[in-house]
């Protein structure tokens, strides 16, 4: 089992959406976020571009942070999922400055938190509290080594890239593009 | 939007902004996710949301510890489809709110001055009462008006009814969406409502004439729309500023502002001209086509090109595109219209053009609406009033079919050709200030009252002004009316309280009941508890209260006709000529041109830009900028300024500056620059809603600047009142203004 999510840029509006309702979700401090929204302009009036991603932690299969953390609080669990065990945590950063995409925030209770996939609702069969809400619709959540999986099948069918791939994390967040 | 990083150093900016506020917000609880992963038993109820007036229908969850924790959307509900916008979601926000009006309030000193002093509900009602009752003998009740958004209008409204007016006006017409409904009614006899009837699920090609979904978060359109982009419908944005859509689009003409009435007209020509219309639809349902067809004869591409900037060959192609989809194809009406005074007339070229695609009625354009009609619980007849608001101006505004706000606030200054002004508000819900252009002059208005009356839950800068402010709980919190809006399939939702009112709030209802009381109207308001009158009504359609708290959202069948017109059927439109107008018979018989016309609107002086404004995903006009969860997202506007135009005045991204428009009127707070190529060198654009100058909205207070301040120049449309407020311009200044006056 391989979860992994990809996040269609040619729907996504921007919205922040996913952002309050991960927030809600996962009693996210104000002021803090777990996922969050980019959009990059390109181009000279009238020739431009926009592009817009809900980005979050990559869930890498080769995660850095996971690597770097002293105290094994930064762990896989099923399906690749990166956690953090709050109780193991001693909030020293080294993930924090070890993550390409600045997934990783200090929580203000002394640890560090991140996207979880919210695996407390994959567990009961239902999507991250992000697919669940997006009102494009431009994200899709699944199981990579489920062919039938929402993500499989859009993975297949459209063109996607990573982020920062050269940074050879093996990242598990993948934009339509 | 921005990077995280920086993201997270203005939220936290945020959060040190907020030492003043004695507790940190309520709704963090520190629950570690394994706890929050085996937590259960979550009780959960309906509600349909009041955060802004799609009304998506959703469920409120509680947590362990029955504290109100999140809100989702209801599967069932049409307009949400299960999924709540950003809004939606920090509805939670709304609620644990610390800047919240508390318990009612009655002014102390004079209007403006915000010296209150804490009342009971009853000193409160009496105090309305005793003044309206004085005004009634006085005046006549016919000079106490409603200005209403949202739920608690109902009650208000039918208090106010009882009492013997019926002004009762809504800024979303006469400052919204007003002439897009008077174009369409005079063209197809019915106007579009909300949620629209457009089939963008199904369409084939959306054109957006200004129109910004994605930033615009009418919930079930951006769903639409991102359903039309995954089945590959070509869109087409008309835009000076590169929105979002335009982002999406295959085609965004940059088009010069104020000229998108010769775009249309020209496009009207490419399809008569080029046989592209739908011959066989315009035959059997139209009116007007040979005079429609003479009419735009010389109105070429070439012509337009001229007025637009639009490269005729891109206006001939998007024709096609249309007539290639159609009648799959939208030309959306859009929502917030009254732009430049000519805006029914712009918006009946977009429904001619509409007509003669053949999209009206047909799958992929304009489907037929339907809904559950719920009978009012059993009150006496409302008394027939002796004037209504249409009497402060005779032979004026004819065609407008429901009452214009800003007119009664025009109405309430007195004037020598007028023999009756309104003496009292009530303004439940809406904030006249932000609300209305031309401050200077509401606020004129306001101090011509008699009383003035607020409701809301938010110490919105109306609430200043007034003289009884009166707090209502949160929709969190209470029960409210049958939500009935039009969809493809007739639906209603309930709106149940997730909780009892924090502090001394109370429901819309129950004041307007209470407030019965003391006027001798109790009859009208003839239920014993409000669980009671929702339960007949429900009963009447075949449910209960009982199982409405079950489900939230109950689907019925259509009883209309069906969703498109079959082929060949016999349609009777709702006009003077039982067919659809391209040539309006309403029009020409009231004096206006019958068939639209370009005409030039001016350009900024030099110096000067023209000020755009619009809506971001994440706030609902300026109700929302106190919102802690909101606030989160977004806590101040920018002036987005084009890149050329900041070499010009030496301007840098995130330095702060304040706008002064063309009559010397300056923003209040400065507003932050945002340099980008998506906006057009003659224009800036801001988002509405910020700029509050109310120190009781702790959070949003001095973040931003308002474009309603800006306003002052305002082109009344002839037809229906409608205020266009897109004809003001503005430019820069880098040092901080001295200080004029003090108004609040």
């Amino acid at each position: 089992m391989r979860y992994a999510m990809a996040v269609d840029t040619k729907k996504c509006v921007g919205c922040s959406d996913c952002v309050v309702a991960c927030q809600t979700e996962n009693n996210v401090p104000i002021g803090y976020c777990r996922d969050w929204v980019v959009e990059v302009t390109d181009g000279t009036y009238p020739q431009l571009e926009i592009e817009i991603r809900s980005e979050r932690c990559n869930h890498c299969a080769n995660a850095p942070c996971v690597r770097c953390c002293p105290t094994g609080a930064s762990h896989f669990t099923d399906g690749g999922i990166v956690l953090v065990t709050p109780d193991k945590c001693i909030g020293c950063g080294a993930c924090i400055a070890s993550c390409p995409y600045d997934a990783r925030y200090p929580h203000p209770d002394g640890y560090v938190d991140k996207c979880t996939f919210c695996i407390h609702r994959i567990k009961k069969g239902q999507q991250p509290a992000c697919v669940a809400v997006c009102p494009t619709k431009c994200m899709y959540f699944g199981d990579l080594d489920d062919p039938n999986s929402d993500v499989s099948v859009v993975l297949k069918r459209r063109k996607h890239k990573t982020l920062i791939p050269e940074a050879g994390t093996k990242p598990e967040l993948y934009f339509l593009i | 939007m921005t990077t995280r990083r920086q993201f997270i150093r203005i939220s936290m900016l945020g959060t040190g902004g907020l030492a003043l506020v004695p507790s940190a917000c309520k709704h963090f609880i520190p629950v570690d996710v394994a706890k929050a992963a085996t937590g259960n038993l979550f009780q959960r109820t309906p509600t349909y949301c009041e955060i802004c007036f799609w009304k998506c229908a959703g469920w409120v969850y509680k947590n362990d510890k029955s504290e109100i924790w999140k809100i989702t959307g209801n599967q069932e509900d049409l307009n949400s489809n299960g999924r709540f916008c950003p809004r939606g979601t920090g509805g939670v926000g709304m609620y644990y709110d610390e800047d919240r009006l508390k318990t009612p309030l009655i002014r102390t000193e004079e209007r403006g001055k915000q010296k209150f002093r804490e009342a009971t509900w009853d000193e409160a009602f009496d105090y309305i009462a005793e003044k309206m009752k004085g005004i009634a003998k006085e005046h006549g009740p016919e000079c106490i008006a409603l200005f209403t958004h949202g739920s608690g209008g109902t009650y208000f409204g039918d208090l106010l009814k009882a009492f013997g007016s019926t002004s009762i006006a809504a800024p979303s017409y006469a400052q919204c969406r007003g002439p897009r409904e008077v174009g369409f009614i005079a063209t197809f006899g019915e106007e579009i409502g909300s949620p629209e009837n457009t089939d963008i699920r199904d369409t084939k090609c959306l054109v957006l004439i200004g129109s910004h979904i994605g930033e615009n978060m009418h919930n079930g359109q951006v769903q639409e729309m991102s359903d039309a982009i995954d089945k590959g419908a070509v869109i087409i944005t008309v835009d000076p500023r590169f929105s979002t859509a335009a982002g999406k689009s295959k085609y965004w003409l940059p088009i010069k502002p104020a000229t998108d009435l010769a775009l249309l007209l020209s496009w009207i020509h490419v399809i008569i001209y080029e046989d592209l219309y739908d011959k066989k639809y315009v035959e059997q349902y139209t009116y007007g086509f040979d005079a429609l067809k003479e009419h735009v004869k010389t109105m070429t591409p070439e012509w337009a090109y001229g007025i637009t900037t639009i490269d005729p060959n891109v206006i001939r192609k998007t024709a096609r595109e249309m007539a290639y989809a159609s009648p799959a194809v939208i030309v959306h009406p859009g929502r917030h219209v009254t732009w430049y005074g000519d805006d029914t007339q712009r918006t009946r070229a977009i429904a001619i053009l509409n007509a003669i695609l053949g999209s009206w009625g047909r799958r992929g354009g304009f489907f037929r609406s339907d809904s559950v009609a719920v009978p009012a619980f059993p009150h006496p007849p409302f008394p027939e009033p002796k004037r209504t608001w249409r009497d402060a101006f005779p032979d004026k505004y004819r065609l407008a079919d429901l009452a214009l706000a800003s007119g009664i606030c025009e109405a309430t200054i007195p004037s020598a050709t007028r023999d009756c002004n309104f003496q009292a508000w009530i303004v439940n819900g809406t904030n006249l200030i932000e609300t209305l252009p031309n401050q200077k002059q509401t606020i004129e208005a306001i101090q011509n009252l008699q009383l003035l009356v607020a409701i809301d839950t938010m110490p919105m800068e109306i609430t200043g002004w007034a003289d009884v402010v009166l707090p209502e709980c949160t929709y969190l919190e209470r029960y409210d009316s049958i939500r009935t809006g039009p969809h493809r399939k007739p639906q209603i939702a309930l709106r149940m309280p997730a909780s009892e009112p924090l502090y001394n709030t109370k429901p819309a209802w129950w004041m307007a009941k209470e407030l019965s009381k003391k006027l001798g109207l109790e009859d009208y308001f003839n239920w014993n508890s409000f669980e009671e009158s929702l339960d007949w009504q429900l009963k009447q359609v075949g449910t209960s209260l009982e199982e409405m708290q079950r489900l939230g959202v109950k689907t019925f069948e259509r009883t209309a006709d069906d969703l498109y017109y079959a082929e060949n059927e016999a349609v009777e439109f709702a006009t003077n000529t039982g067919k659809i107008e391209l040539f309006s018979t309403a029009f020409e018989a009231e004096g206006f041109d019958p068939l639209p016309k370009y005409t030039p609107h001016e350009d900024p002086p030099e110096g000067y830009y023209r000020l755009i404004y619009g809506r971001a995903p994440m706030h609902t006009f300026s109700r929302t900028s106190n919102n802690p969860n909101l606030t989160d997202l977004m806590d101040e506007n920018t002036v987005w300024i084009n890149p050329k135009v900041a070499i010009e005045w030496e301007l840098k991204n995130d330095q702060y500056i304040w706008l002064k428009n063309q009559d010397g009127i300056e923003s209040e707070f400065p507003i932050k620059v945002r340099i980008t190529e998506r906006i057009r060198w003659d224009s800036v654009y801001m988002v509405h809603g910020f700029g509050h100058a109310d120190k009781r909205l702790r959070r949003c207070y001095g973040k931003g600047a308002s474009d309603a301040r800006l306003i002052t120049k305002v082109h009344i449309d002839p037809i229906m009142g409608g205020t266009g407020m897109r004809g003001n311009f503005v430019t820069f200044l880098t040092e901080k203004p001295a200080e004029k006056e003090v108004q609040s």
